[in-house]
């Protein structure tokens, strides 16, 4: 944390105001970015963050206020104008060509050329000289689509800064990447900000936000809540400005007495080749089982093979009993296992149907082409578990891709509900969330279990998991290298479990170090 | 289309063994045809075959495909096997000087059927038999004011498609023909594409939009156009060949079953005899050197509902791949 | 540009309201069949001609079906986020099939042309679900070999036939109605009873709007797709009946030539996108007579023929202008009052950062 608070002002935003139609999501905010700092802007969904950045970067208009650049009042139409004025952005959404060589993307629209004809060579090799000074050693040949998302976010963010940013706003770049790869890229942000580059940082993940942010400003239904220094702003009182209100304490209220329910899944040596390791996984009545480990050590290929997602190679399952082939979807569906992938908008959400639509699609296709459900009953359902699950807005009819996201996850849970499963697997179910969805949806999953389900939860957030979990099963390099159980399921348990033994600690370090090499 | 793609090498093969083997005392000619596209092109490869056989020469056929790159080639192994003389039929007018530059080197005179090439070529080939698409025209809108005599008669056309020179070509000759006579007036004309349901369709909105009873006759630049009018005009309760007169050209066999039946009056023939001709002046100025016209018309013949070998030139036509 | 056969929340569903998204189909047909009566004063005229209803409405009917056939099967296929160009070309086969066959009983005509309609439907359904290849190149290959088939079969000549069961369907009707405008009004509602009378609508719309999530929600997302390229087949086939019976002949050469692209043309003016979801049965069928209604007319209005491709072109380019969804947006701001102009594009942003 190389704290410059006094750093010489960059970007200065004041009286900043936005309204869409009778809606207005901005009002007079502003904001004040230096040299040197990286500044945290934090606000649950709907805060204002996408807006505020949309219109300092020319995507939107405003209504009213100004935005200073180095002392120069700026109003760029386009994107193309803030860059050039040095404002640069990265999306969650890299929006590079995946097809086109990394070279080609860092230097797209400005190629260097000799008599018109572009020079590849020359192009690749200062792509090269580019890519090292963010730590990354990889061919800039090969398509970008080839590297990891962090790769990828490296290079849009290499692209950026290229461009002569002095400026560089962040939109959730971590949400999609695992620990290693998050820690290579807030490594590569202290570098910049090192540099005297000034990075605005938009993120979910609070850790993130204290392991390298010198400031944080908080927004809150289109509205400045405050700026503060994070060293002096407390977590407690941070979740407070974003909510408003103190987030009830999660503590534990798993009935450690309890008796475990009946054994409605076994599933024995289970593994696929290249993808995860034979395991054994027992599901019970009423118990909520945690998959915990990092991204990539075979987590959601566990669940997908329990769903039939992707085909075993081997192993056995039992239901109730009774063997059981669990080839695809459809045989799961049959067997009354649902599945909420992690990957909501491309492998959830069907986002031009409706929110009635998509909650009665799972129980549609298990009764089969011929046996339509009457509307009436589709509306009966629909309606249920829109009240069921406090889904907003509570319309039937809206298209589920102009929900948010929490609400998008609480009818894709609704779709599952409504199949009324003996074993629901949730992947990753709080992400990208904002903080009030997040506790309904932990709720909701208790509830759940209360009723007799049987629940696989996969998530990376261990506070919640151990809030939940009856067991937790460790994952490491495609292996199942723990199970946790009743007193033993704590954050440092499952911790330790993922840096376990056989990893001797000198070989941490160095596991550390490689870390970026990995990514590439 | 696909057919070509499907049964040609085929054929090409066997036409091109079939020559090899047959060497007599006739010419070798290679001949290289467009492709299959219509009834009459089918019968004019058929034709060929005959006159060929009827002569005693040996006739190797190379089906372009509808691409003058094959015709290309297939002009090059024609040269390169050595052959007597080379019959085209060109897909396009334009862009032959090399290869029939290459042919002429080769002293191996050329013959254009059915269609001409760009003038500036025309020192490189040794005659073109081709029909008069103009006269055509003629033929039928003279035997329309003939058949009219001094009644008003106002007449539909159903055209070829837009742009086609041999549409624009009828039309001229047909126009000009019936202009000469005050009585006929044409009152509308249409694209029917060349195709029988656009025919049909074409004299359904004719029938509509200006009665079937102000309507006296229908001329159409192909005989399929007019089959289907034919349909159009008996599906209306009218009478054919009757109640309004019919006159269009090409004079495919369906269309001398139409008059047979008396729901056609007249039709022009295009005749698919391109290579009777050729094959005359061919081996005129092979023994005797004598050099033909540059330009061979084929004959417009009329046939009309009132002639008696209708049964005859049908049976003839019908097996000739129309 | 999509939700075009749901009404609006609230609204009762058995009553037979036009949708508003509907409305720029319908107007366009209004305006141009307008235009039609104006250029010909007889347009609406129908009388009774050999037992057989007779009129300019009654052509556009007739010659409208064999589009209106196709756009049936391709309106499903594009629902998935497919396309079938093969549609042509299997027209050709089948009715060169049925010419072939036409002295057999009705029964064995008809069946085998629509048997190897199926046929060929579902061959380009398995290219497309099982080898995976992008549905524009799988349909492409029988675009282009289908044709040669035909021409194989019918020997590369009009293959003609005069049996009466074949004829039928070009020159028959039931109650002066023509048959081929019955045979196709009986596969509106077939197909209309198929795919919202079952779940199939819902999970073809499922399917086309994301596949991998229909897949993980249990939905058989392959059978769906070879279900729907067979259909379009089968559908193709009927419009290679008609097509043949039309003219009593099976034309290799020309029939159904680039009737694939008026199909295609057809569910677009009917306002179901290409990348696939959404779709409307309804309004595909208005499509086709949208272009059916505008051929006609400009036949009967007696423009010089060189007219016709242009006035086409400016015709069909209106109406997608009118679905644009930004331009609706200006009509609706403009026409409705304004408390009813929800701030929907506002919120949509909102809600998709």
């Amino acid at each position: 944390m190389n704290a410059s608070p006094n750093g010489e002002v960059l970007l200065e935003i004041s009286g900043l105001s936005k309204s869409f139609g009778a809606i207005q999501v901005l009002h007079e905010v502003g904001l004040v970015l230096r040299a040197g700092e990286i500044h945290a802007l934090l606000g649950e969904n709907g805060a204002g963050k996408s807006t505020l950045i949309k219109t300092v970067t020319g995507v939107q208009g405003r209504d009213a206020g100004t935005v200073r650049l180095c002392g120069q009042d700026i109003a760029p139409r386009t994107t193309e104008e803030a860059v050039a004025a040095g404002l640069a952005t990265v999306y969650q959404e890299v929006n590079l060509l995946p097809n086109l060589s990394v070279a080609q993307n860092l230097f797209l629209g400005r190629q260097p050329t000799r008599f018109g004809i572009v020079q590849g060579g020359v192009m690749r090799k200062r792509a090269s000289a580019l890519l090292r000074e963010f730590g990354l050693d990889i061919d800039p040949g090969r398509p970008l689509g080839s590297y990891s998302v962090a790769v990828q976010h490296i290079c849009a963010i290499a692209r950026a800064v290229d461009l002569s940013a002095r400026v560089l706003i962040l939109d959730e770049p971590t949400a999609s990447l695992d620990a290693h790869e998050v820690e290579v890229l807030l490594g590569v942000m202290r570098d910049l900000a090192a540099r005297g580059l000034a990075i605005l940082f938009v993120t979910h993940f609070l850790d993130q936000v204290y392991a390298v942010c010198d400031r944080i400003t908080v927004l809150r239904n289109g509205r400045l809540v405050g700026e503060r220094e994070t060293a002096a702003l407390p977590r407690m009182e941070l979740i407070h400005m974003m909510l408003g209100r103190a987030l009830e304490h999660s503590v534990s209220t798993r009935d450690a007495g309890r008796p475990r329910g009946d054994c409605i899944g076994a599933f024995r040596d289970m593994s696929r080749r290249g993808s995860i390791d034979p395991f054994d996984l027992d599901l019970h009545r009423g118990e909520v089982v945690g998959l915990a480990g990092l991204l990539g050590s075979g987590r959601t290929e566990t669940v997908r093979l329990v769903f039939g997602a992707d085909k075993a190679d081997s192993g056995t399952a039992q239901l109730d009993g009774k063997s059981t082939r669990l080839h695809s979807p459809r045989d799961a569906l049959r067997q009354r296992i649902g599945y909420c992938p992690e990957e909501r908008k491309t492998e959830g959400i069907v986002a031009e149907l409706t929110v009635r639509e998509n909650i009665i699609l799972a129980l549609q296709a298990r009764r089969g082409l011929w046996r339509p459900i009457p509307r009436r009953e589709q509306d009966a359902i629909a309606r249920r578990f829109i009240k069921a699950l406090d889904i907003r807005p509570p319309d039937p009819e809206r298209p589920i891709g102009l929900l948010s996201g929490g609400n998008q996850q609480k009818a894709l849970l609704a779709r599952w509900l409504a199949t009324e499963p003996r074993i629901l697997i949730l992947d990753e179910p709080t992400r990208g969330i904002d903080v009030g969805a997040h506790a309904e949806i932990i709720q909701l999953i208790r509830r759940l279990c209360e009723d007799g389900l049987a629940l696989l939860v996969v998530s990376s957030e261990l506070d919640e998991i151990v809030t939940y979990a009856d067991r937790v099963l460790v994952l490491r390099d495609r292996k199942q290298v723990a199970s946790l159980e009743g007193e033993s399921v704590t954050v440092s348990s499952i911790l330790a479990a993922i840096a376990s033994d056989d990893v001797a600690p000198k070989e941490q370090a160095a596991k550390e170090q490689v870390a970026r090499e990995e990514v590439a | 289309m696909g057919i070509r793609s499907v049964m040609l090498p085929a054929a090409i093969a066997a036409t091109l063994c079939a020559g090899g083997v047959a060497r007599a005392e006739g010419l070798t000619v290679g001949f290289s045809q467009i492709g299959s596209e219509s009834g009459w092109r089918a019968a004019e490869t058929t034709v060929t075959r005959q006159e060929a056989k009827k002569n005693g020469d040996t006739v190797k056929i190379a089906d372009a495909q509808q691409k003058q790159e094959n015709q290309i080639k297939a002009i090059r192994s024609f040269i390169a096997q050595g052959v007597d003389g080379i019959f085209l039929a060109p897909v396009v007018a334009t862009g032959w000087t090399q290869v029939l530059t290459e042919a002429k080197d080769a002293k191996i005179p050329v013959i254009l059927l059915d269609r001409d090439i760009d003038p500036a070529d025309k020192a490189l080939y040794l005659t073109a038999v081709t029909s008069d698409s103009v006269h055509e025209g003629q033929v039928a809108g003279d035997w329309l004011v003939k058949a009219v005599g001094s009644k008003p008669c106002n007449v539909v056309e159903i055209e070829g498609t837009v742009g086609a020179s041999v549409a624009a070509n009828r039309k001229k000759g047909f126009d000009d023909a019936v202009a000469k006579d005050p009585n006929i007036k044409i009152i509308r004309s249409e694209t029917g594409d060349f195709t029988r349901s656009q025919g049909k369709q074409v004299m359904e909105s004719f029938i509509k939009s200006v009665g079937g009873k102000n309507i006296c006759a229908v001329y159409a630049h192909n005989d399929d156009m007019m089959i289907g009018a034919i349909q159009a005009m008996k599906e209306a309760g009218l009478k054919p060949g009757q109640d309004i007169l019919t006159v269009s050209v090409d004079s495919v066999p369906d269309m001398f079953k139409a008059m047979m039946a008396h729901e056609a009056n007249a039709t022009v023939e295009l005749t698919p005899d391109m290579a009777g001709p050729a094959f005359q002046a061919l081996n005129a100025y092979k023994k005797s050197g004598t050099v033909p016209p540059k330009w061979i018309e084929t004959k417009s013949t009329l046939h009309t509902s009132q002639d008696s070998d209708l049964q005859q030139i049908y049976d003839e036509k019908k097996n000739l791949g129309y | 540009m999509s939700g075009a056969v749901h009404t609006a929340p609230g609204a009762t569903r058995r009553l037979p309201r036009i949708p508003r998204a509907a409305l720029p189909q319908i107007i366009a047909l209004v305006a141009i069949l307008a235009i039609d009566r104006a250029v010909s004063p007889g347009f609406f005229d129908i009388r009774m001609s050999g037992g057989r209803l007779f009129g300019s409405v009654i052509d556009v009917l007739n010659h409208g079906a064999p589009v209106a056939m196709l756009s049936l099967g391709m309106v499903l296929v594009i629902a998935t986020g497919g396309i079938d160009l093969s549609v042509g070309a299997v027209m050709a086969i089948s009715g060169a099939v049925a010419a072939t066959l036409a002295g057999e009983p009705l029964a064995i005509t008809i069946g085998a042309a629509l048997l190897i309609g199926l046929v060929c439907g579902i061959w380009n359904g398995i290219l497309v679900a099982f080898l995976r290849i992008q549905p524009i190149v799988a349909t492409l290959i029988l675009m282009v070999a289908g044709r040669g088939v035909a021409q194989l079969i019918t020997g590369g000549r009009i293959l003609t036939f005069s049996a009466p069961g074949l004829s039928w369907f070009g020159g028959g009707s039931v109650l002066g109605v023509p048959a081929a405008v019955v045979v196709t009004a009986g596969a509106i509602v077939v197909t209309g009873l198929l795919v919202r009378g079952t779940a199939l609508g819902l999970m073809v719309e499922a399917t086309g709007g994301n596949a991998r999530a229909s897949r993980l929600a249990g939905i058989e997302t392959r059978g769906m797709t070879v279900a729907v390229y067979a259909w379009s087949g089968v559908c193709a086939a009927v419009a290679g009946i008609l097509a043949a019976a039309d003219i009593l002949g099976a034309d290799a050469n020309n029939a159904g030539l680039y009737l694939e692209l008026d199909a295609i043309l057809a569910v677009v003016i009917g306002g179901t996108s290409l990348l696939g979801g959404r779709f409307s049965i309804g309004l595909a069928v208005v499509g086709a007579l949208i272009i059916q209604s505008m051929n006609t007319g400009i036949l009967l209005s007696g423009l010089p023929a060189e007219f016709n491709l242009v006035v086409k072109a400016v015709v069909v380019l209106a109406v997608l202008l009118a679905q644009a969804p930004r331009l609706r947006r200006v009509f609706a701001r403009s026409a409705a009052p304004p408390k009813a102009t929800e701030p929907a594009p506002a919120r949509q942003q909102g809600a998709q950062p």
